[in-house]
Order: structure tokens, then C-alpha cells, then sequence
């Protein structure tokens, strides 16, 4: 930026030059349907395809003077829609964040999420010293590479949330009971593990996504694994689309597609039933950003008794719970401009589709749908359930 | 050179500030061991009737053996300048055994500058003292503390509120007043402009019976509702730690701490409050406290009477629904 | 308008802090030690005022583990200059370190000094009104505002209850900052980045760390969790309900 706040045309090539596909800015239509399918276009004064406008006419300064794309969640909805197929996402949206970032324009709690990253490797604020508490206690002990020195098969890159937030740790056990009955070979970093930084470069903090995949590079090249697995599709889609570009490139699998792929040894022990109407959730990072839709319905499906019902956004339509490119850290600022969540819209999906409980594969999802169902009329009875706790009732344990 | 403890007492606009007492009673346990009197300085201008005074309440006088006044119109209102001249003359002249000051906005103005002016040691944060001589000071968020012999020849402490009530630095007799003289006060260079009123809150939090309040747990300002439902169907009022406030999500007059009011409910509900020193400095004074918070480790377990882990948001409604139930209404 | 900027290192309380084997000191093994956040806030107001009303900012630190982080950051924030201090300040009172400031701070002959009102971890008085005594400066603590003109500056003092008090004095002098007129800015990493390639850090050596006037430890230990609270237990109505019935026992009810 200028002295005087104009954005320079080098900005508009710095889109085009620093995202892959970039340059397809160039063919936009201003057709508008990213703003119309943008979970909160209604309530940008810029939505995307506005902003293409405004970089176009040379004054994105009016863009910037704004505060409303903090109202994007980096859902990709308007990327996967796109007809000219421009990467919106991760290169419009996640650039102007990164302009008002460093124009000193960034919401309070998205600060504190930010620092907390820079400071504590965890946008919690949490110790890292404590990132493997969670495993405490739990036989066979999980391996923490760190301790265990040995090379092991598979390396489980937890995550954040899934590593500290109380509702989350559940699922991460549930998850460490299946790879234990399927006798999987698995370790994980522990404390040396820093978040995978995927929310924080769509925040527009481009240097820490960078500082934060430096520092998991650096750990991974100290053990021996063949591969990672992670519950986490945020951390899925940093290590598998985003450290490849910092020279960090290491196979790695969704839980969902490991454990599909382990069907037949999982299926006998699924013994118990789990009679109920269950609707899944795509989330955005898994399946419309990586289009992996048909692996986590195979395993509700492999489940006994579970009956699986379709909402009305599914598959690459799906609609975002709200949490992604900041919208985690942004609750309080998005509520009051919008006095509606994207997870109370999703919880309500759920219940007229007639689902009994609300299936989710991201660490994100079931504290903020636990926490939509709460205030939804008629979600009381609904429950929300990670794919990996659903198996576990399934096993009987 | 005498085993005198003096304190320096703290006044704003014609109120004794409850600091003040407790230093009282923190002096009284040192002058225990070592045999001196508790001396009460006041500086001020026409302020004299604060010693026999009470600040508020009945028959309550400063519990000192004998009060200081340091008359001087340039020391009506607390500014650092004036006030540290005033006290570098008379504990060079004194030479006392200790000098208590507030750890507060004027106390803190003070007591470091003099300990370099003077070259006499000083502690801070001091919480209380044993009868053989020892301080005992409360740092890191009050997770540590540190103990010492009170250094000499004049030790110059700063203490915290929380280790004597304030009832054990009043009496019920006024002690003797003695004028002593003020050097010359010119070219002072920090004087007073003006006092700016902290903003007229409906409510004064400090005169309620019982509050319910919200801190970081809270999360929105759309949810200080569920708070005011409560304090309603209780009758009492909504107030906020620090965070709450410097997110603009309640007004400073419903701030209780260290920076904003000390409170003295029957009963005080905290909900998401942690229980930061700062925090808890301004509810001791309530008769009984109750906390809800996620973390069993918060610090305000350690002060409350009772409490519970369970979700703010889980327990809110539900609760508020049950006490109008009781009510009948 | 040249205004100076003292920053002190202290321990993050969200670690869990012990005591060494010496039982006086806090074990520094697992010690995290970050920017005293009330000196986050004087930085902050110190570039406020250069953004206001022109001038310098330099900020200056002891070189402890963390410092040059500390102070890129301060100058991606919009610091001109950056000094740290060199010397062993392991252990080291406030006394010492007002001393070795005020070396510092005399060579570089500010108009106004800034710092934070206190820090976490004082134990003898706070590092701005030692430095005030040290350069016979006058001091205002618990600052929430400044402005500044010719020869002084008009300043917020804050009280308890959300009183405040305006207060003018003359410069030279050392304010303590209680809080900026804005919160501490964000600022990117890769801004503090590119900082560590074009910024320097200029180097001073304390000569001799002098102590005197700080109390000695005899013993220093954690706070003990004191009367524990009676926990309630139950799903959010058996609390409820027993909340209610503990209002009616206080005779709220």
C-alpha cells in the first residue's frame, strides 16, 4: 500500500503472481455468482465478485476501507462455483486479509488467535508443553516420538483444537481406540507439533502460516514415518496442497480415507448397533476443497443399524459450520454484524432432513454445532457425533 | 533512629481509600515485634478531619497511635511531585523503621522514587507481615510468593490488599493529631488540571446485594443478556472483570477489581471469571462467592465458597428459569 | 519530540511457574519469558505519539533470551531505533536494571520516557519511578493518556472506581503506562521479518548491575490453592437447583 492508503496495481498483480492459477483473475465475468453462493455475501458491502470490480477500476482502496470480508469464512464455495475458475479463495480473500492485516485492520479476537499462534505454536493460548495432556493416562500409551525414538508407521498429526479443546479431546480418543484395535503403528509429535497454520494463512497471515509449516517441517524430518494421517482437514489440506510449495512433502490421508481403505478389518469389529438417522456433513476443507465426499459416508454405512440421510447442501455444496479462514477466532465480531450463524443454519438442515444425530469429520464442527443445537428450536435432541465416536459406540467400548 | 511504623495514608476527594486501613493493620502486626508505634501520615490541606473521620460508615477512626498532618494547599489533591518532597523531608528527619504505601495509582507514584532518592530499600507487593519481622510478598498473577526480613534501616513497602480486613485498621477512638511543618513547595512540575467522573452508571455496583457477574467466559456482548436476565430474577445487578469491560461489553461503572470498584455483596456470582489478583482484590469483601468455570484450575475456586465446572452457558437460563420459579413468578 | 521506550522481559504466567533448587528463585528451565505487557501498551503509546506529533522512538531492553524478537517486533510496530543492553541480568532487581537504563537513557537525552507501570514479576518497586528517581525526573504512574506540546505534556492518570485525573507536567519526564489510547497493534509476521533484515539493534554494556536498595528472599514458594471451593456436581439442572437452594439458605431467595 501507498502512504496515502491507494492500493497500487501491484496489488492485483501480486494476486495473479503469488496463487497458482492467478492469472485466471483475469477472465471474470462479474457474472456474481460467488457473491450470490457466499454463505454471507448478503452482508458484504464488497462481496467477491464487487472486489474484482473495485481491483479493476484501479480503487480497492474502497475495499479496504471496509471491514466486511472478515465476514468470509474461506468456505471455497465461491471458488468451487466460479465458471472461469478463479482461485477466490485462496487468492482474492485470503490477499485482502492479508492487506488489512498489515494495514493494522484485524478484529480483536482474530488478533488474539494470531499472537497466541506466533507465541504458543496454538491459536488457544494454550502451553505447548501440554499439547499431548490429552493422551494421559490412555494404554497401550500413545507414542510420542519425541520419547519413543523409533521409526512407526503411521505419524498422526492431531492438531490444535483436537489437541486442547475439552469437547474435541473426546473425538482424538475415540480415534486412538480405533488405530489401537486396528493395530496400527502410530506416533505423534506431541509438544513439538505446532498448528498446521492452514486457518491462519486464509486469515491472511501469510509469514506465520510459513513460520508455523517451517517449524512442523522441521520435526517431521526428524522421524521415520511412511505416512501422516490427521482428523483435522485443514491440517490435511496445509500438508498436503500448501507445505509442498516450502519444500515439505509428506504423504498424508484424512482419517476417513485411511480407515475406508481398512474397511474389512474395521467392519467385524463394528458389533454393536447404532440405531439412528444420521445426516453427514461435508466439511469444506475435505470435501469441496479436496473432494474426498464418498470414503466417510462409506464408513457410516459400513456402521450396523445407521441410516444415512442427505441434507439439502451436501457433497460440494455442503454449507460451511462458519469456523474456517479465521471464522473461528471472529464469533463475537461475525454475530454482530450478522446475528445469525452459519451453524445454526447447517443444525437446522439437519433436523429437516430428520436426522437424529449430526455426523462431522473436522475439529471444528462439533463444538460450534453442540453449540448451534443449543439455541436452534427444536435441536435439543440432536446430537452431534465425529465420525471416529460413532465407531467407538459401534465397537462397544 | 526509632522502631516506628508509619503509614501513608491514602485519601481521594475527601474519602479515606480502604488501602489504608489495611496498611493499618499490617503495621499494628509488625509494630508487634518490634515495639514501635503505628503513625499515621496525612498530607492533604484542611484534611485533618479524615484521621477523626470516618470514610464512611460508624465511629470507625484510623487505628494509628498518632496521626502526621502535613498541611499544605499545594497537597489538597495527591500529585507525585509535591507529595514526594513532603515525604523525602520528613523520613530523612524521622527515620522510621518502615513506611507502608498503597500498591495503587498514588502509593506507587511514591515509594520507588523515594527508595532510590533516600537510598533506602524497598519491597513491593507486600501482602502481610509475620510478627518475627517478615514480609510476605504476592507475585505473578498471585501464583508466587516470596518471603524476607524486612530490610533496614527504613524499609519502604508498597502493599497489596488482601492479607487483613479493613475493619483491623479502625478504631473506635480518634487518635491524637500533630501538625508537623511542610518545606517549601514551589516549581512543582506535575500539577493537577482536572478530575474527569468515571461515566454514571444507573447503577453504583458497589451498594448492591448481590451481582452477578461475567467475565471472558461470557464471549459476546449478545449474551450479557442472559447475565442481566439473571441478576434481574435475583435482584441484583450485572457487572465484569477487566476483559469484559475493555471489550466495551458493560460500562466502567459495572467494573469490580483492581482498576474499578471493590464490591461487598451477600453474594457474588461469577461467571467466566477466572480470578486474576486484580480481579479478586475488589471481592473479598463479599460474604459469600460463588464461581462457575470450565477450568477447574481457575484461581477463583480459591476464594469462593462454592462452585461448580459446569458450562456458564449450559447453567444460565435453566438457573434464571428456577429462581423466578421460586419466586412465584 | 524524542521519546524513549523501556521494555523488561517476564515470565508468561500461562506456563506453570516452580521454584529452583536454591528455593529463591523461579526455576528458569521451563520459564518462558515474554514483553511485559503493560510495556506492549507503552510501545504502543509511544508510536501513537510519533504517528501525532512527529518525532523518535527508540526502545530499549536488556538482552535477555527473547529480546531481539521483542525488539523487531517494536520496530515493524514503527520504532526508529532499537538498543538492548548488554550484561548478565539473570537474577538481576529492578534496581539494577533503572540503573543500567538510566545510563541509556542519559546518552540519548529524551523528552518524555516511557514504560510500563508495572510488571508481574516486581519485587522491588517498578523499573519507571526508580529510573525517575535515578535521573531526578518527575513520575506519573497508571497513565491511560498523553498528549504532549512544548516543554510538557498533559497526561490521564487513572483511579479506582474509573476516575481519572488530568494532570500536567513538565518535561523531561518518565510516565508508567497502565494502558495505551488503543490496544497494542497487530503486526504481521512477515513485516517483523523483513524488520530482522533491515533493522539493527544497537548494543550498550551495563557497567556492573548494582542491586542495592531490593529486599532479600528468603524463601519463595507457590501459592497454596487455600480453602478450596465446595464444588457442585450434576447436570445443569441438578445445579441449578442446588444453587437455588444455597440463594435461599443466604437468605437471597
Amino acid at each position: 500500500m501507498t502512504a496515502n492508503g491507494a492500493v497500487e496495481h501491484s496489488f492485483y498483480n501480486q494476486v495473479l503472481e503469488a496463487t497458482p492459477n492467478g492469472e485466471r483473475l483475469r477472465l471474470c465475468l462479474q457474472c456474481g455468482d460467488c457473491s450470490g453462493i457466499c454463505p454471507f455475501g448478503y452482508l458484504m458491502i464488497h462481496p467477491p465478485s464487487r472486489m474484482i470490480a473495485h481491483l479493476r477500476a484501479d480503487q480497492f482502496e474502497k475495499v479496504l476501507d471496509t471491514d466486511t470480508v472478515w465476514m468470509c469464512v474461506s468456505c471455497y464455495a465461491c471458488t468451487a462455483v466460479c465458471p472461469a475458475q478463479i482461485p477466490l479463495t485462496p487468492g482474492l480473500m485470503a490477499r485482502t486479509k492479508e492487506e488489512l492485516i498489515l494495514a493494522g485492520n484485524v478484529p480483536t479476537e482474530l488478533q488474539s488467535a494470531l499472537e497466541n499462534s506466533q507465541r504458543y505454536g496454538n491459536p488457544l493460548g494454550e502451553s505447548p508443553r501440554k499439547r499431548a495432556d490429552w493422551a494421559t493416562g490412555i494404554l497401550p500409551e500413545v507414542k510420542i516420538l519425541g520419547k519413543v525414538r523409533q521409526p512407526v508407521d503411521v505419524l498422526w498429526f492431531v492438531g490444535d483444537y483436537s489437541s486442547y479443546h475439552p469437547r474435541v479431546q473426546l473425538i482424538t480418543k475415540a480415534l486412538t481406540k480405533i488405530l489401537n484395535a486396528l493395530g496400527v503403528d502410530f506416533g505423534i509429535l506431541g509438544p513439538e507439533e505446532s498448528s498446521d497454520g492452514d486457518s491462519q494463512r486464509l486469515a491472511g497471515e501469510r509469514g506465520l502460516f510459513e513460520m508455523l509449516a517451517e517449524k512442523n517441517g522441521m520435526a517431521f524430518s526428524k522421524y521415520e514415518f511412511n505416512e501422516i494421517i490427521t482428523t483435522d482437514p485443514h491440517a490435511y489440506n496445509a500438508i498436503k496442497n500448501e507445505y509442498p510449495g516450502l519444500d515439505i512433502s509428506y504423504p498424508i490421508r484424512h482419517y476417513t480415507e485411511f480407515l475406508a481403505d481398512r474397511l474389512d478389518q474395521l467392519k467385524p469389529l463394528l458389533k454393536h448397533e447404532v440405531k439412528a438417522k444420521v445426516a453427514y456433513h461435508d466439511p469444506c476443507y475435505l470435501g469441496r476443497a479436496n473432494e474426498i465426499y464418498e470414503q466417510p459416508r462409506a464408513i457410516l454405512q459400513a456402521i450396523p443399524g445407521l441410516e444415512l440421510v442427505e441434507m439439502s447442501h451436501n457433497h460440494k455444496n455442503s454449507l460451511c459450520c462458519g469456523g474456517g479462514g479465521g471464522g473461528m477466532w471472529l464469533d463475537g465480531f461475525q454475530w454482530e454484524k450478522a446475528h445469525v450463524r452459519l451453524s445454526e443454519w447447517r443444525v437446522s438442515e439437519a433436523l429437516a432432513a430428520g436426522a437424529e444425530i449430526l455426523a462431522v469429520a473436522c475439529p471444528y464442527e462439533s463444538p460450534r454445532f453442540e453449540d448451534a443445537a443449543k439455541t436452534v428450536q427444536g435441536a435439543g435432541q440432536l446430537k452431534v457425533r465425529d465420525i471416529a465416536e460413532l465407531l467407538v459406540e459401534a465397537m462397544g467400548n | 533512629m526509632n522502631q516506628d511504623i508509619y503509614v501513608v495514608i491514602e485519601h481521594l476527594r475527601g474519602q479515606v481509600a480502604e488501602i489504608s486501613f489495611v496498611m493499618l493493620a499490617g503495621a499494628h502486626e509488625l509494630a508487634k515485634g518490634l515495639g514501635g508505634n503505628v503513625v499515621a501520615v496525612l498530607l492533604g490541606h484542611k484534611a485533618q478531619a479524615l484521621a477523626g473521620n470516618p470514610s464512611a460508615g460508624a465511629g470507625q477512626y484510623l487505628a494509628a497511635d498518632k496521626v502526621l498532618s502535613l498541611d499544605h494547599p499545594a497537597l489538597a489533591d495527591f500529585t507525585s511531585d509535591a507529595y514526594q518532597k513532603v515525604l523525602t523531608d520528613l523520613i530523612s528527619k524521622d527515620q522510621p523503621r518502615a513506611v507502608l504505601f498503597g500498591s495503587t495509582s498514588i502509593g506507587t507514584d511514591l515509594a520507588s522514587t523515594l527508595s532510590i532518592k533516600l537510598g533506602l530499600p524497598m519491597v513491593s507487593s507486600c501482602r502481610s507481615f509475620s510478627t518475627d519481622g517478615k514480609f510476605i510478598s504476592q507475585i505473578c498473577g498471585g501464583k508466587i510468593m516470596a518471603e524476607g526480613d524486612l530490610p533496614g534501616p527504613t524499609a519502604l513497602v508498597t502493599m497489596v490488599p488482601g492479607g487483613y480486613k479493613a475493619e483491623q485498621g479502625q478504631s473506635a477512638q480518634s487518635p491524637a493529631v500533630t501538625e508537623i511543618e511542610v518545606p517549601a513547595l514551589e516549581s512543582l512540575r506535575v500539577t493537577l488540571a482536572s478530575y474527569i467522573e468515571p461515566e454514571s452508571g444507573d447503577v453504583d455496583i458497589a451498594k448492591e446485594p448481590l451481582l452477578v457477574s461475567v467475565g471472558r467466559g461470557i464471549q459476546n456482548q449478545d449474551n450479557i443478556v442472559l447475565a442481566e436476565e439473571l441478576a434481574q430474577a435475583l435482584g441484583g445487578a450485572v457487572s465484569g472483570s477487566r476483559p469484559v469491560i475493555d471489550q466495551g461489553w458493560l460500562a466502567t461503572s459495572r467494573l469490580v477489581g483492581k482498576s474499578g470498584k471493590s464490591v461487598k455483596p451477600k453474594v457474588y456470582l461469577a461467571m467466566g471469571i477466572s480470578g486474576a489478583p486484580e480481579h479478586v482484590e475488589g471481592i473479598t469483601n463479599s460474604d459469600t462467592i460463588i464461581a462457575i468455570n470450565t477450568d477447574p484450575a481457575a484461581p477463583i475456586f480459591g476464594v469462593a465458597k462454592y462452585g461448580s465446572e459446569i458450562d456458564l452457558f449450559d447453567l444460565i437460563e435453566i438457573l434464571t428459569e428456577k429462581v423466578k420459579q421460586s419466586k412465584g413468578g | 519530540m524524542n521519546i524513549v521506550v523501556l521494555v523488561k522481559l517476564v515470565p508468561d504466567l500461562v506456563e506453570e511457574l516452580t521454584i529452583d533448587t536454591s528455593g529463591v528463585a523461579l526455576d528458569t528451565a521451563w520459564l518462558r519469558l515474554i514483553i511485559n505487557e503493560f510495556d506492549d501498551h507503552a510501545i504502543e503509546q509511544g508510536i501513537l505519539l510519533k504517528e501525532g506529533g512527529g518525532g523518535v522512538v527508540t526502545v530499549v531492553a536488556p538482552d535477555i533470551e527473547g529480546v531481539d524478537d521483542v525488539l523487531f517486533t517494536a520496530a515493524a510496530k514503527g520504532a526508529d531505533r532499537l538498543i538492548k543492553i548488554k550484561g548478565d541480568f539473570a537474577g538481576v532487581n529492578n534496581h539494577a536494571l533503572a540503573r543500567a537504563f538510566s545510563a541509556v537513557v542519559k546518552e540519548l537525552q529524551p523528552d518524555l520516557v516511557l514504560t510500563g507501570v508495572q510488571a508481574n514479576n516486581d519485587l522491588d518497586g517498578s523499573v519507571g519511578p526508580l529510573l525517575a528517581g535515578c535521573l531526578e525526573m518527575p513520575y506519573v504512574g497508571y497513565i491511560s493518556g498523553v498528549s504532549l506540546s512544548e516543554g510538557k505534556s498533559k497526561i490521564r492518570k487513572e483511579y479506582p472506581g474509573g476516575l481519572i485525573a488530568e494532570m500536567d507536567v513538565t518535561l523531561p519526564a518518565v510516565l508508567g503506562i497502565q494502558a495505551a489510547e488503543q490496544p497494542p497493534r497487530y503486526v504481521a509476521v512477515s513485516k517483523v521479518r523483513q524488520m530482522m533484515k533491515t533493522s539493527t539493534i544497537e548494543e550498550r554494556t551495563a557497567s556492573g548491575l548494582d542491586m542495592a536498595g531490593g529486599p532479600t528472599i528468603s524463601r519463595m514458594f507457590q501459592t497454596e490453592a487455600g480453602q478450596r471451593a465446595t464444588m457442585l456436581t450434576g447436570s445443569p439442572d441438578e445445579v441449578a437447583t442446588k444453587l437455588v437452594g444455597i440463594f435461599k439458605e443466604l437468605g437471597v431467595l
